[in-house]
């Protein structure tokens, strides 16, 4: 048990770190990418949530574990599509377009 | 490979994809595929998690399952693709929130099931602070939607002993963490849900409007940290991971937004800022100073001798939709051989970015928007400044006024450029309740009226002349 909380704790750690170098490095303008991109990302909690409603033995189990899959549902589908509507209208000047959307296309 | 290997294997491309993506917000130019990425990742973690088994059986209820994803998407992809750019922020607070709620409902749900397995299981910290700060950020969020969405006054929400009956919810909320986790009763765990749904809302209402940028930040970062306690709770490093990222990442725009405001987070959350609207400056200019107002055909005329002009655009912007104008305006000064960018301040608006997507959304390429420094160094060669539904965020008394709520505040230096024009609905002083000296300025053009309607007939004139 301690030795599982341990590596737990460790990947905590790290994450911590890692990420914090990486999202130090987003520019100001994509700061609301950012924000609703990260909120995409937590709601990976659906995971979280689909296993606790395959395991519920009890009907209290069933209807916290339906809401939740509902509402982790509505977070990460509603956050990738709101973040790729917000990045799709980021362009840069009508020279360089072009080849940016043939790169989308790929 | 067993089949567990292989799922955790597949959890551990997602956690990848989840980093590659928010590498990919480096630069404008990757971001939008590095999203994709992660949503791709996501995907394959979602299937994956189908396959699982839990308690030593596969999956139950995969028909309810398949029917919550369907239900929710059928919601979140209508409203997610069709909301209007400018109910951005409202919506993001909206996601964010039931985030918040799905991780509270995770760890609770997750606790009650193992005590009816094993009963003499003890709750354990990370159960309750999954709780907690998931349902914190749940009904914080509910109402920081409210405010955006202007269902509510969006200025701060106070009553008498607000901060000591806070303390009170908040301290009762953390004693009855200690209890559980002393005492190990179980039924206490439905009272700290309670409570923490109540400590949400209070700790949001009085935090006002402008101030939103830190709080929707802050709340994200919550949220994060919910998904990583309930990932400590079902014991999946994915939860982990992902929860953790979006903790830092909540954080550090947290503290970017206060910084940017020259306020402390403290301040932020406590001081339910600009709810006094007759701050100090605000009878002074009982003296009869006057401003000098013009009309959108002087505006034009002024702008088309321009040869270098700074746009500053706030939230004033965003409320009368005169994006598009606002382009359409920048184009035809582009079409005559004058400069224009777009000074960003970083807490213009209600979210962090705000004035990034919105002109985003009106295809103003990224290259013209400058940041703060480089705007500011931009300004003092400039000819026009152009002050679009800003205030506070030109205002010199941050600089000069040790007496100011907002000195200390780093502003866009709107006052160094040889002329300044503002287009204001009234003179009515910006969030923060303060006179801004430089409407006073001799320099200083003000225009009242709709933005957009001003910005309209500012492009006819500048066309026709």
């Amino acid at each position: 048990m301690g030795n599982v909380l341990l590596q737990y704790a460790t990947v905590l750690v790290l994450t911590i770190f890692v990420g914090t170098e990486i999202i130090a490095k987003v520019p100001s303008i994509l700061h609301t990418p950012l924000m609703s991109g990260s909120n995409a990302i937590h709601g990976v909690i659906l995971v979280g949530s689909i296993l606790i409603l395959g395991a519920a033995n009890t009907d209290l189990e069933m209807v916290l574990g339906f809401l939740a899959v509902i509402l982790g549902t509505l977070n990460v589908v509603g956050g990738f599509v709101v973040t790729d509507r917000m990045l799709e209208m980021f362009k840069a000047k009508p020279q360089t377009q072009k080849p940016k959307s043939d790169e989308v296309a790929e | 490979m067993s089949r567990e290997t292989l799922i955790d294997l597949i959890y551990l491309i997602s956690a990848t994809t989840f980093l590659v993506a928010l590498k990919g917000l480096g630069s404008p130019k990757h971001a939008r595929r590095g999203n994709m990425v992660a949503a791709s990742g996501m995907l394959l973690a979602v299937v994956a998690t189908f396959f699982k088994y839990v308690d030593g059986h596969s999956l139950h209820h995969v028909w309810l399952i398949l029917l919550g994803i369907f239900i929710g998407a059928v919601v979140a992809v209508p409203v997610a693709r069709f909301v209007k750019m400018t109910a951005m922020p409202q919506l993001v607070a909206i996601f964010n929130g039931v985030g918040g709620g799905a991780a509270a409902l995770v760890s609770i749900t997750e606790f009650v099931h193992i005590k009816s397995t094993h009963p003499a299981t003890y709750v354990t910290l990370e159960v309750l602070l999954g709780v907690l700060i998931g349902t914190v950020s749940f009904s914080g969020s509910a109402i920081a939607f409210a405010k955006l969405q202007e269902l509510m006054t969006g200025r701060p929400v106070t009553y008498p002993g607000q901060q000591i009956i806070n303390g009170v919810v908040g301290a009762a909320a953390l004693v009855l963490i200690v209890t559980i986790l002393v005492g190990g009763s179980t039924p206490l765990l439905w009272i700290l849900l309670a409570l923490a749904f109540v400590l949400g809302i209070a700790f949001v209402l009085p935090i006002g409007g402008a101030d939103v940028p830190v709080l929707i930040s802050l709340l994200n970062a919550f949220t994060g940290l919910a998904v990583a306690a309930s990932g400590f709770t079902l014991g999946s490093n994915l939860l982990i991971v992902a929860g953790t990222l979006v903790g830092a990442s909540g954080i550090l725009l947290t503290r970017l937004m206060s910084a940017a405001m020259g306020r402390s987070l403290s301040n932020v959350l406590f001081s339910a800022f600009g709810s006094n609207i007759t701050a100090s400056g605000a009878t002074e200019r009982e003296d009869g100073r006057s401003v000098r107002s013009g009309t959108p055909e002087d505006i034009g005329v002024l702008l088309s001798y321009a040869s270098r002009v700074v746009i500053i655009p706030g939230y004033g912007l965003a409320v009368a939709q005169g994006q598009h104008v606002l382009r359409e305006l920048a184009d035809v000064l582009e079409g005559k051989g004058i400069e224009v960018i777009y000074a960003i301040h970083p807490v213009a608006g209600r979210m962090p970015g705000h004035m990034n997507v919105l002109l985003a959304e009106a295809n103003v390429p990224y290259e013209q928007l400058k940041e703060l420094d480089e705007a500011n160094s931009e300004l003092q060669t400039a000819d026009v400044a152009l002050v679009v539904g800003a205030n506070d965020t030109v205002n010199p008394a941050a600089m000069d006024d040790k007496s100011s709520p907002i000195y200390g505040m780093p502003i866009i230096r709107a006052d160094l450029a040889e002329n300044v024009i503002f287009l204001k609905r009234s003179m009515r002083p910006g969030f923060a309740g303060i006179e801004n000296e430089l409407l006073y300025n001799p320099k200083t053009i003000l225009v009242f009226g709709d933005a957009k309607d001003t910005l309209t007939k500012v492009v006819a004139t500048v066309k026709a002349s």
